[in-house]
């Protein structure tokens, strides 16, 4: 393989979740790794690494709901520098169970209020396809990893196909 | 007057930051606070059947997420009277196993291991640098082995499947058995080198706390025994309410708990400086020199003490699978009842405690959870306020060197910040 070839940037972000999913991925690097420090760039991936690069993304992939305006904001910059979008699990694809409080009774509501209002969180906790267009959704809780590795494939077969007979 | 402000703290569990302020050469302000938003798992146990307790908790935080399992679970069965089998125990002890081994390795080697080596991340490494090959290779090797424990014995080494109140619902193969054996004796080596490699590491930051930790009176185990203390005082484990005291924390998501007035520590440091003795004895053969380092107040012992217990718990799941043929049993059950239940178990962070409340239609009508990263919370802080405060009267001003030794020394701890956000407490205790 030609080693000059330009990677593709990864960007993975994390909203509000378990990070079930982020800790699937450093699994799924147990078999993957070899293959894919070749092809990616792990452009900005804070569970991996410290000097994390913050400009433009080939696939930015979002875990977790969103819980704040802070996180919408985010969200929404990610996206206008992210080529492909994908929602991973099940809080960034359904909200549930980030957002579990939407459904809370009156007096549930009224017992946690006070710590909604004290960090400045939404009233209703958002999936992601609520903020922005998502490319690809995986979901799962944790994500299927059959699944995320397909849409991995199909991604990378998108984006630069001389290097998708290297990622099956 | 000196500010830091180190936000977005990376390769930990979850999304973490700290706020010091240094006056006079005196650390005026510590804030170590959780930058994620509460999901209010407790608030939504109510009105939850008892039956989802233990996959509805497990959902507090992935990587923590087989140890929340089990801690609900025993307080479910707690609750309801159930003894379970000493063959479920097997299983929940090879469950913890597989999950020590995989969340530790993750831990020492992705996050820790670069700081060792001046990298900034582990996927750096050099493969053509035998050793550093060597070091990649085996991080994979070790993670595959305890993820592959996990999941033949509970389903998946995240969110597990298998365990259930009573019982398990799903038993391997003997040929999965086989073949777990043969890939834990196959990163034995490797977890051994892991040792050596924290055992020569340098850093070191000691400052006095107390240790405690919940462990078998007999063997060193992560299931069942007595909260025991760095002073040799031993507590049933449901006394656990009489011993945490909760404080609050304005600034932050999470909680925070002292121990009689006073900041202490849980995890595998806790475990070591208590319990060393106990470990398997292949483990305490294997590692003599590392072992003769403890007790030890150094900080940074505790990742030494996590690769220790990546031996152990290799060498304890080869003998638990090896002599214990697994055999299918039925699920115990008993009929609901109106009852308090108190789960412990030693996740790879240290004790977690759950308690829940149930009625005598089997539905939830109250529940507390105390993670690890809660309680190490205050000794966290007072460890980055002493370290800055040494920096600075060192001559040390560049923030980047600052950030970077506070950035280590919060990793050491190995805190875990998608298990600390998510309660609400609501019975405060203001210290």
């Amino acid at each position: 393989m030609n080693e000059n070839f330009e990677k593709i940037k990864i960007g993975w972000f994390v909203f509000s979740c378990s990070e079930d999913n982020t800790i699937l991925f450093t699994e799924l690097l147990n078999e993957h790794w070899q293959e894919w420090k070749k092809i990616f760039d792990f452009r900005h991936v804070k569970v991996l690494k410290k000097n994390n690069i913050y400009d433009e993304f080939d696939i930015a992939f979002i875990e977790g709901a969103i819980a704040s305006p802070e996180h919408e904001e985010k969200l929404k910059d990610i996206r206008s520098r992210s080529k492909k979008v994908v929602a991973v699990g099940a809080c960034a694809v359904t909200g549930v169970p980030a957002s579990q409080r939407n459904t809370f009774t009156p007096e549930q509501k009224e017992a946690i209020q006070f710590l909604v209002d004290r960090f400045g969180a939404l009233p209703e906790v958002k999936k992601v396809a609520d903020v922005v267009t998502v490319d690809a959704s995986v979901p799962g809780c944790p994500m299927n990893a059959d699944m995320f590795l397909k849409a991995v494939n199909g991604l990378v077969a998108e984006l630069r196909p001389e290097l998708a007979t290297t990622n099956k | 007057m000196i500010n830091i402000e180190l936000e977005h703290i990376t390769k930990i569990e979850g999304d973490a930051s700290i706020s010091i302020t240094v006056e006079d050469g005196k650390a005026t302000k510590v804030q170590f606070k959780t930058e994620e938003y509460k999901r209010f798992f407790t608030e939504a146990l109510k009105g939850k059947s008892i039956l989802a307790v233990p996959s509805h908790l497990s959902r507090i935080c992935g990587t923590c997420s087989n140890a929340h399992v089990l801690a609900a679970i025993e307080a479910c069965e707690m609750a309801l009277d159930i003894q379970p089998t000493k063959q479920t125990e097997m299983l929940r002890s090879l469950t913890m196993h597989g999950l020590t081994i995989r969340d530790h390795a993750l831990h020492l080697y992705l996050f820790c291991m670069p700081d060792l080596y001046g990298k900034d991340a582990f996927l750096d490494f050099d493969e053509n640098d035998p050793h550093q090959d060597q070091l990649l290779h085996d991080a994979f090797a070790i993670k595959s082995a305890g993820n592959f424990l996990a999941t033949i014995i509970a389903g998946r080494s995240i969110h597990a499947m298998y365990p259930a109140i009573g019982g398990f619902i799903h038993f391997p193969e003997q040929a999965q058995v086989d073949e777990a054996i043969l890939k834990l004796e196959g990163v034995r080596e490797a977890a051994v080198r892991l040792v050596a490699e924290f055992e020569k590491c340098t850093f070191s930051f000691d400052r006095h706390t107390d240790y405690m930790a919940l462990l078998p009176l007999e063997g060193y185990g992560y299931i069942n025994g007595k909260i025991q203390t760095s002073k040799g005082e031993v507590y049933d484990e449901k006394l656990y309410r009489e011993l945490v005291e909760h404080v609050v924390l304005p600034y932050s998501q999470a909680s925070a708990y002292q121990y009689k007035g006073d900041s202490y520590m849980v995890g595998a440091l806790a475990r070591m400086n208590i319990a060393r003795d106990k470990l398997h004895p292949k483990t305490i053969a294997s590692c003599q020199s590392a072992l003769a380092l403890f007790p030890s107040t150094n900080i940074f012992h505790n990742n030494l003490a996590q690769a220790i217990e990546v031996v152990h718990s290799v060498d304890e799941s080869i003998d638990l699978l090896r002599n214990n043929p697994i055999i299918k049993e039925d699920v115990i059950k008993k009929p609901y009842r109106e009852a308090t239940g108190i789960g412990v178990i030693e996740a790879p962070r240290g004790a977690l405690y759950h308690k829940i409340h149930v009625g005598e239609d089997g539905k939830i009508m109250d529940g507390e959870v105390i993670v690890p990263t809660g309680q190490n919370q205050i000794n966290i802080e007072e460890d980055c306020g002493r370290l800055v405060e040494e920096l600075v009267g060192k001559g040390v001003t560049d923030e980047a060197a600052i950030t970077f030794e506070l950035e280590k020394l919060i990793r050491a701890y190995d805190p875990c910040m998608s298990c600390a956000a998510h309660f609400l407490k609501v019975d405060l205790t203001i210290k």
